[in-house]
């Protein structure tokens, strides 16, 4: 069908090769997008755990996830509501590493990411593994801001933002995808920016 | 408030209600009203050639396209409330350089036509069954006046109490539904004449005659006022898994 809107021809300046589909540049700015009352979390009691499809069920305490290599991302992030963000660096540990240590069972093809708020996300196992993904806990080398995720937050910059869960408590492997908080509401269960997967069917 | 780690069952505590909702395919809508609500807002009367079924705070996509395919879309809150009639109404305040508001408020007319597609969301609604507390913060009253709208249509006004936010009256939005007890508007830059409260930001004195012990907390608009609003509440003693927030982030 093809549809047009009388009298509209766009806005368009020259685009920045870095930016997806359908997204403008923030520039400095980083806008805060969440659905819950933000969370105070203490590093003291803090963990992050894998369960699910995986042989060793394991779960880290704060001091425990930072004997792990560290690992950083250094790049753009892309968020759905039409802001993205050049050159950012995050520091973590790579999600690589921790399921080394849970070791997936083979039939693991997806998983639910969940939040210590009860935020959830789904992702396929493929977008979080093969250094593409993060449990981040420093951005621009400080510590990560709690409006931001703070003290921990999961980080899959290649996918729309809102997969990278915020105050990140664990990942759940599973054989089936199973939808999370957004995608329940009509978001895309994976969320390619770069083929503009922002809601269910596109 | 309390320190959340460990404290809530991840799976369950924002479960949204109910099943998941399906968006359905982009429609052809035709513009049939267009009204001002302030000097920076429309409301836009769509007719849908099929019936969407939509809770009250959920919002759809309105998608632009040029003749050579370049295509610009954003996502609006309905502002009606459900019914039998195949309508929605958005409300889209007016974006300095926003690409798609400066369109819709400049161009659109009635009997122009609109790719839109929804419902969105499903976490920032309201069915009717439980009490509502809904604190509106400028352009964030519109998917908590579907809530209100949808309150009084089906005889139960008194579940919902709506406080909202905004710099003057002249930037009210659905001024002439602002009245009667379940209601307050808060001015925090200029009151109107014979007005008994001063100008001033939201203050844990007018949200707390609203509070119920029951009633869930919807909160809606910018960033800083959704944040703002929040800790209020939290100050109050609202549990923190009883708010909702929806953020109305820069869009255009």
């Amino acid at each position: 069908m093809a549809v047009f809107t009388r009298g509209f021809s766009g806005r368009r300046t020259e685009r920045d090769p870095r930016l997806p589909p359908g997204q403008y540049d923030a520039g400095s700015e980083w806008p805060v997008l969440n659905a819950e009352a933000t969370p105070r979390l203490d590093t003291a009691t803090w963990n992050f755990r894998i369960e699910g499809l995986v042989r060793t069920p394991t779960s880290w305490t704060w001091d425990e996830i930072h004997e792990l290599a560290p690992s950083s991302y250094e790049g753009d992030i892309h968020c759905v509501t039409t802001w993205s963000k050049f050159d950012m660096t995050f520091s973590g540990v790579s999600v690589d590493t921790l399921l080394e240590a849970a070791e997936p069972l083979p039939q693991a093809s997806h998983v639910l990411a969940f939040s210590h708020t009860g935020y959830t996300t789904n992702l396929p196992l493929p977008d979080l593994t093969g250094g593409k993904a993060w449990i981040a806990f420093e951005v621009d080398g400080h510590p990560l801001p709690v409006e931001h995720g703070g003290p921990a937050r999961l980080l899959v910059p290649h996918l729309y933002f809102w997969k990278s869960a915020k105050w990140v408590a664990g990942l759940r492997l599973l054989d089936h995808d199973e939808q999370g908080f957004w995608e329940r509401g009509g978001y895309h269960d994976r969320g390619d920016p770069w083929l503009e997967q922002r809601y269910q069917g596109d | 408030m309390g320190e959340l780690t460990g404290r809530l069952d991840p799976l369950t505590a924002m479960a949204s209600p109910g099943a998941a909702m399906a968006v359905g395919p982009w429609q052809l809508a035709r513009v049939v009203a267009v009204r001002d609500e302030t000097p920076s807002a429309k409301s836009f009367r769509l007719l849908l050639p099929e019936p969407v079924a939509f809770l009250p705070g959920q919002h759809f996509v309105l998608r632009l396209s040029a003749p050579d395919g370049y295509r610009a879309q954003r996502s609006y809150s309905v502002a009606s409330p459900p019914s039998e009639l195949p309508e929605i109404e958005l409300t889209v305040e007016r974006l300095e350089n926003g690409e798609v508001s400066s369109f819709l408020h400049e161009q659109v007319v009635p009997g122009d036509e609109l790719e839109v597609r929804g419902p969105i969301g499903g976490y920032f609604t309201w069915d009717g069954s439980t009490s509502a507390l809904l604190v509106g913060g400028g352009s964030g009253v519109v998917p908590l006046m579907s809530m209100v709208r949808h309150a009084r249509r089906s005889g139960i006004a008194e579940r919902v109490r709506l406080i909202v936010s905004v710099r003057s009256p002249a930037e009210l939005y659905y001024a002439s539904e602002m009245e009667g007890p379940g209601t307050a508007v808060c001015y925090t830059r200029v009151a109107p004449p014979g007005s008994r409260r001063p100008p001033g930001r939201l203050a844990a004195g007018d949200l707390a005659p609203f509070l119920l012990p029951e009633a869930t907390l919807y909160i809606c608009g910018s960033s800083g006022f959704a944040d703002a609003a929040t800790d209020l509440a939290l100050e109050l003693g609202v549990p923190a898994e009883m708010i909702r927030i929806e953020r109305f982030g820069p869009t255009g």
